[in-house]
């Protein structure tokens, strides 16, 4: 299945980024067999996962700034140019205001998908009729393509909130749907069998034994989920009506200042990375304890 | 052994047999017949192995009297009633365990209790009990996942005792760790037998296992499972756990099922 494939993608993605787990010089760094005969400080330091993903990201800036400045494109501005642009941008609070408006269909969309989404998905592993019902929409909602599908919206809903929220939430709630009902028909078998010869109820086995099971799938889908949303609500900018971040990437596209464009860019990818890392935040705190003993 | 009933636990009808199985079938939806009319007792504060061929219907028997599987005909009788699912008298201890991953071992040997509705802190208070009992004092808020396969199988055994339940159904709880952590497990098994007033039905494959730690060996045939014949070995089980493995009854026994057992191979 395609949302499967997909999750374990974004897992690994996920790992890779790892900023809740920064703790420094914990026990889980990883060692070689060479730095296990002979530790040193340096050696630690060297090769410890913070240190590590510093040095990748200032390798990325480095490469950055160094293609621009060859240059390999008169649109392609430099890190540094691009770092003062972003910052002007926040002085003069226009990042601010765009943000606060491409939040909006953002954040609403995200909620509804997550809660409806979560709760379909589970529905449709609970019950074979549910899942007949329900699962072919999701299907062909993951198979369509957007773009396609918003003139229509436009149609029926106007080029206002509701249309761009709808984006979002077409966008990003068929693959928690789909991982949901994944997660949920995959609860280890043994383990519903436990919660039933110990006279667990129903409703009991679901709370206490389905859904925290299933939740590192179901929390996969919402990492997903959140992509996605961000997916939709850019495209609904560039596609319906031109504001927030969408906005400032296009206007500033067509005045050529391209150090603002790609701060915008730029600005919208980490506050994406900050939502997914957040998830995981929860899902940890809430959910999946053991995870905490584990990093 | 005595055998003595606890008054709060015994049934109004008493019982020499905790469990009795009348013309068990089990016939699955592919069609796959895996056992044909089992008549078998199992006394009350023995242990009672069930031992076969591999594929033979075992642990289906042991999840009929548990109530996880419905039989296709017959009847279960546990402390006299017919049974229709779980009931609070059985506790059953699984193969691979079954813990919570996201539990701690205290969460995961009181979730029986819990389930039942007992208060936060009698659960908590029963479950340390167990758990020292199990020889796992000191490991409260550890996660599945920092303990060892046997420790982990101790968790199991610790939450399966902790709600008290008058028959234990153990499935191949051994077989998933290590030939010396079984040794001390069936050595351990044979200490808890003699202070704990229960049943036991355990499933084995190992024909060694059950001659160890039975008081009466079931036999079953091949699919469809059926009792070939019921063995009580007669070992003195003193102090001296060692000595059992030396035992002449203990050798002649484990050879008597080999024999038997053999053809149903190849």
């Amino acid at each position: 299945m395609a949302s499967l494939r997909r999750e374990t993608g974004a897992e690994s993605a996920a790992d890779g980024l790892g900023l809740s787990r920064l703790i420094p010089f914990g026990a889980f760094a990883p060692r070689t067999a060479l730095l296990d005969r002979e530790p040193s400080a340096l050696a630690a330091f060297v090769s410890h996962p913070l240190t590590l993903r510093v040095l990748s990201a200032l390798a990325i800036c480095l490469a950055w700034e160094g293609a621009a400045r060859i240059p390999i494109s008169f649109a392609f501005p430099t890190f540094s140019a691009t770092m003062v642009a972003l910052w002007s941008m926040i002085a003069d609070l226009s990042l601010v205001h765009a943000f606060a408006i491409t939040l909006q269909p953002l954040v609403v969309g995200l909620l509804i998908s997550t809660v409806l989404g979560v709760a379909i998905g589970v529905a449709m592993g609970l019950s074979a009729w549910v899942q007949w019902l329900v699962s072919p929409v999701f299907i062909v909602a993951q198979a369509a393509p957007l773009a396609a599908l918003i003139p229509l919206i436009i149609f029926a809903y106007g080029i206002g909130l509701t249309a761009k929220t709808l984006v979002v939430c077409i966008m990003a709630m068929p693959v928690i749907v789909l991982n949901s009902y994944v997660a949920v028909r995959h609860a280890p078998v043994s383990l519903l069998e436990m919660g039933r010869s110990f006279l667990g109820g129903h409703r009991q086995v679901i709370t206490r034994i389905i859904l925290p099971a299933a939740s590192p799938v179901i929390f996969a889908g919402l990492r997903l989920g959140c992509a996605a949303a961000f997916v939709g609500a850019i495209l609904a900018e560039l596609l319906i009506t031109p504001v927030g971040i969408g906005d400032l990437i296009t206007y500033n596209r067509s005045i050529a200042d391209y150090p603002k464009m790609y701060a915008a860019i730029l600005s919208i990818v980490v506050v994406s990375v900050l939502f997914i890392e957040l998830l995981e935040v929860i899902e940890v705190t809430v959910f999946r304890p053991e995870k905490r003993a584990r990093a | 052994m005595t055998i003595h009933a606890e008054p709060t636990t015994s049934p109004a009808t008493v019982t020499d047999c905790a469990v009795e199985l009348r013309g068990v079938s089990k016939v699955y939806a592919g069609g796959v017949h895996a056992l044909d009319a089992v008549s078998v007792d199992f006394p009350r504060g023995r242990l009672t192995s069930l031992l076969g061929p591999s594929g033979c219907g075992k642990t289906t028997l042991l999840k009929i009297i548990a109530g996880l599987l419905p039989a296709t005909s017959g009847e279960v009788l546990v402390n006299g009633k017919s049974v229709r699912g779980p009931g609070p008298e059985r506790a059953f201890v699984f193969q691979d365990f079954a813990l919570m991953p996201w539990a701690t071992v205290l969460a995961n040997v009181a979730f029986g209790l819990h389930l039942r509705g007992v208060g936060k802190a009698e659960c908590q208070d029963t479950a340390r009990h167990y758990i020292a009992e199990v020889g796992l004092s000191g490991f409260d808020d550890k996660y599945p996942h920092e303990l060892s396969g046997g420790m982990r199988q101790r968790v199991g055994l610790a939450r399966a005792l902790a709600v008290k339940a008058d028959v234990l159904l153990m499935d191949e709880p051994f077989s998933a760790v290590d030939e010396q952590t079984r040794r001390k497990f069936q050595e351990d098994l044979l200490r808890l037998r003699a202070i704990e007033n229960k049943t036991f039905v355990f499933v084995t494959h190992s024909i060694e296992e059950a001659v160890y730690v039975s008081d009466r060996i079931v036999l079953l045939s091949t699919r469809p499972g059926r009792v070939s014949q019921v063995i009580a070995p007669d070992i003195p089980r003193g102090d001296d756990v060692d000595a059992i493995r030396r035992h002449p009854v203990y050798l002649d026994t484990v050879d008597t099922i080999w024999r038997g057992l053999k053809r149903y191979l190849d």
